[in-house]
């Protein structure tokens, strides 16, 4: 019988929360309690990062994902649905369908990922502590982040003047409430 | 210059090498996560029913009442008598509600409060986690808060409740903004997110001193925006009683009431600690200059004692707004923050930035 160590056994512990709730999000009937075990799947990867001692990436994964991403995703479940609501039942068309693509999806995954041939980098781990992040996310020299940082902000920028555009009401639409 | 140093990390090495030496790292670290655990829990439900009794009464004495004064001395074991209360009381099952997320949404909020209640450094060497990103860390712990207070909102099937979570959710997410930025601009001085490391910076110095003028405004930011992202008054309107019965744990009974009540105190702990850490030194005693018995004489006093005044001056003083404003209206709070703390923010942080480039603090 092959024994595992400490390390192994919370590894197998988190994967073993990823997989359940994993499948519990895209099974559950209810699209508010999909968006909980999302929350733990996405929690469930954080704490991968911690175990690699990579505690920024844990952090980061926590406040964007979890803090961030599924609190929009349940303020949008929040103002559209009901508790009562279920998902429709999926004709079996549907069904056999999307279990084919998944299947294929899998199965070609599985296919490259047992074929690869992983070999241990001999390299020195990369010092990844905040300072070292932060430098390189604002350096312009060689393997600066510098550029790409900008470009993402120049996208939000664009994506938060966009919402405004479509959230503002037009000044004459007040003074005109039959043109809607 | 040091004088006595009280340092714990000699004591839980000794424990940590007697577990490992007996029975191995792998359970040692088992039983050290477990022994650690279960004192964290006992100290955050004692301090939770400490400051809830603090709260009732400071609130009594600032309305011209006695408060609870009954059981025990003063009345000290009074919230103890309700904690047993609550725990009897029954759970009552709410027919249509959501029952899986109805269970879950409390332990989030606590799981939430817990996590950065874990990295708080209490003394030299005592605290659970101090991980490099310290600061960071807490700010990705407390948001997973909001996640519980709208499911609990949302499960219960009741407009109170969810009119509640919506607001409280709505307020939270806009007030994380000012007590990042406000932090942020403290960890332009620091140059460190570790809450060892801050402290240690603040040997001959507390940062509100040092920091100055835009430390002081940051400090007063993040005390305004800490309540309102721990709902407190005067920022409580997610919970107006008269409007709102309770808000999102209006359909709540028995323990799982007692466990939002819990975070709530504890969220406050957290942002106390917070605020001392960051502005008041955490737990290093008050030194003055160059008044050498001065400073020996405060070196005496034991550094987690200093840390809990600290702590409970602050938390004294978000008890007073509460029981001083009145409450804000949802207009009123939302230009508070995205017209007055956001721009002042920014300018703060754009001062601070130029006073360390200057190297104008001291």
């Amino acid at each position: 019988m092959m024994s595992i160590t400490f390390h192994q056994a919370v590894f197998y512990f988190f994967s073993a929360i990823i997989v359940i709730f994993s499948i519990l999000t895209v099974t559950s009937k209810r699209i508010l309690r999909a968006a909980t075990f999302l929350l733990f799947v996405l929690l469930g990867t954080a704490a991968f990062y911690f175990i690699l001692n990579y505690a920024f990436m844990g952090a980061l994964q926590i406040t964007l994902y979890a803090g961030g991403i599924v609190v929009l995703i349940i303020f949008s479940i929040l103002l559209t649905s009901h508790v009562g609501e279920r998902f429709e039942p999926i004709g079996w068309g549907k069904m056999i369908a999307s279990a084919l693509v998944s299947l294929i999806g899998a199965g070609f995954t599985l296919y490259v990922l047992l074929n690869a041939d992983f070999i241990p980098t001999q390299a020195p781990l990369p010092d990844a502590s905040v300072k070292n992040i932060g430098t390189a996310l604002l350096s312009y020299e060689r393997n600066g982040f510098v550029l790409p940082f900008e470009v993402v902000s120049l996208l939000l920028l664009a994506a938060i003047v966009g919402a405004i555009v479509i959230a503002r009401k037009e000044p004459h639409d007040t003074e005109n409430p039959n043109n809607e | 210059m040091t004088g006595l140093v009280y340092d714990f990390s000699v004591i839980t090495q000794s424990i940590d090498h007697y577990l490992v030496s007996h029975w191995g790292p792998s359970l040692a670290a088992t039983i050290e996560f477990v022994l650690v655990g279960i004192l964290y829990l006992l100290i955050y439900a004692l301090v939770g029913l400490m400051l809830v009794y603090a709260e009732r009464r400071i609130c009594a004495f600032i309305q011209c009442r006695l408060g609870p004064n009954r059981v025990g001395p003063q009345g000290i074991f009074q919230t103890i008598a309700d904690f047993i209360k609550l725990l009897l009381k029954e759970n009552i099952r709410i027919e249509r509600a959501d029952k899986l997320l109805f269970f879950v949404a409390p332990f989030i909020i606590i799981v939430g409060s817990f996590l950065a209640f874990g990295t708080i450094p209490f003394a030299k060497g005592l605290h659970a986690l101090d991980p490099d990103i310290g600061l960071f860390f807490i700010m990705a712990a407390t948001s997973i808060g909001v996640i519980g207070i709208l499911l609990a909102g949302w499960s219960s099937n009741s407009k109170y409740s969810l009119i509640g979570a919506m607001r409280s959710g709505a307020q939270i997410v806009s007030y994380e903004l000012s007590v990042g930025l406000a932090i942020v601009t403290m960890v332009i001085l620091t140059g460190t997110l570790q809450l060892s490391e801050i402290i240690e910076m603040q040997r001959d110095g507390w940062f509100i001193f040092k920091g100055h003028i835009p430390a002081i405004l940051s400090f007063v930011i993040l005390l305004i925006a800490g309540t309102a992202e721990t709902n407190r008054g005067p920022f409580d309107l997610a919970e107006a009683e008269s409007e709102l019965t309770a808000g999102f744990h209006t359909e709540y009974s028995g323990i799982k009431f007692a466990f939002f009540f819990l975070a709530e105190y504890m969220n406050m702990f957290v942002l106390a600690s917070v605020a001392t850490t960051l502005f008041l030194g955490g737990w290093m005693p008050l030194h003055l200059g160059n008044f050498e018995t001065f400073n020996h004489v405060m070196d005496f006093i034991p550094p987690l004692v200093w840390f809990l005044v600290k702590v409970f001056t602050v938390i004294y003083i978000i008890m007073l707004f509460k029981w001083t404003y009145p409450r804000l209206r949802i207009d009123q709070l939302l230009s508070l923050e995205w017209k007055y703390l956001l721009p002042i923010n920014l300018f703060n942080l754009i001062l601070m930035s130029v006073i360390v480039l200057l190297g104008l603090h001291f």
